[in-house]
């Protein structure tokens, strides 16, 4: 969302830094990651999938040019990503919506917090993600 | 537009993404898992064979269309994000904006065309 409110005044450390935030903290790190990497992939995937346009010869001229173990790894990756990115994406709309934080309380001293509320959903959230990550590698390596 | 609606559409865009993709990436790489499943030649996903005959369907047509709208959206809404997050002046924020919206829709235009007018499709609209 738009930062005037709340400047970002650690510039590009304050992107990537959790300092002494938790496990989400780092989860949302490695969201922006993953979101950028696809997002770099799925430029190049645009031109480099258009190649059908031209026929038979072109697309298997651009599908081996980005064939090979290094490629076939990088695809990996991209997978593992998505697997990550989207099932991460799925608990913040959750919590966005309300959904698995707790019901609102007064604020008491000593202060209840809401992190441990959520723990629960991360941590099934990254399960699945470890599911699919493992699903697709067994895919890509043994069964491709 | 209001940040909020942007907002609304980036969390839209990300549960489409998670429909489409999701199939996307079921044919293309669990086809180890589910070697039929829109391959119908088997083999490799990425077969010509296999791409041409989805092209053949009006269904992945129109889902990679969508599925390429609601990708751009979402991950340029989330890039400019990003990039705001360094708090940049007024003109260097409407530049962001305005070059990420040209970018995005380029892209897509590009990426329908080419959608539209593959071989398969092509031939199955009798050009």
């Amino acid at each position: 969302m738009e930062s005037h409110a709340h400047p970002n005044r650690l510039g590009i450390r304050g992107w990537v830094g959790g300092g002494r935030w938790g496990f989400e903290r780092y989860l949302y790190t490695l969201h922006r990651i993953t979101g950028l990497g696809l997002l770099t992939y799925f430029l190049l995937h645009i031109f480099v999938t258009s190649a059908r346009v031209f026929g038979k010869g072109a697309w298997e001229t651009a599908m081996s040019a980005v064939s090979g173990p290094a490629f076939k790894a990088g695809e990996y990756l991209v997978f593992a990503a998505f697997a990550f990115h989207a099932v991460n994406g799925v608990r913040l709309a959750l919590i966005e919506l309300g959904f698995a934080v707790g019901r609102p309380i007064e604020p008491i001293y000593p202060y209840a917090t809401s992190v441990g509320r959520q723990r629960p959903l991360a941590i099934a959230v990254m399960l699945i993600a470890g599911v699919l990550a493992v699903w697709g590698g067994y895919n890509f390596f043994f069964m491709d | 537009m209001r940040d909020r609606t942007l907002w609304t559409w980036h969390i839209f865009a990300g549960a489409v993404i998670l429909v489409f993709l999701g199939l996307h990436m079921t044919i293309m790489h669990l086809n180890g898992t589910f070697p039929t499943f829109n391959n119908p030649f088997g083999g490799e996903a990425e077969s010509w064979q296999n791409v041409a005959a989805r092209a053949r369907n009006l269904f992945f047509t129109v889902t990679y269309v969508v599925m390429l709208g609601a990708a751009l959206y979402h991950g340029l809404f989330g890039l400019r994000n990003i990039l705001l997050e360094l708090d940049p002046g007024a003109g260097l924020r409407r530049s962001i904006n305005v070059a990420l919206s040209v970018l995005g829709l380029a892209l897509f235009a590009f990426g329908a065309w080419v959608a539209a007018t593959a071989p398969g499709v092509v031939s199955r609209m009798g050009g």
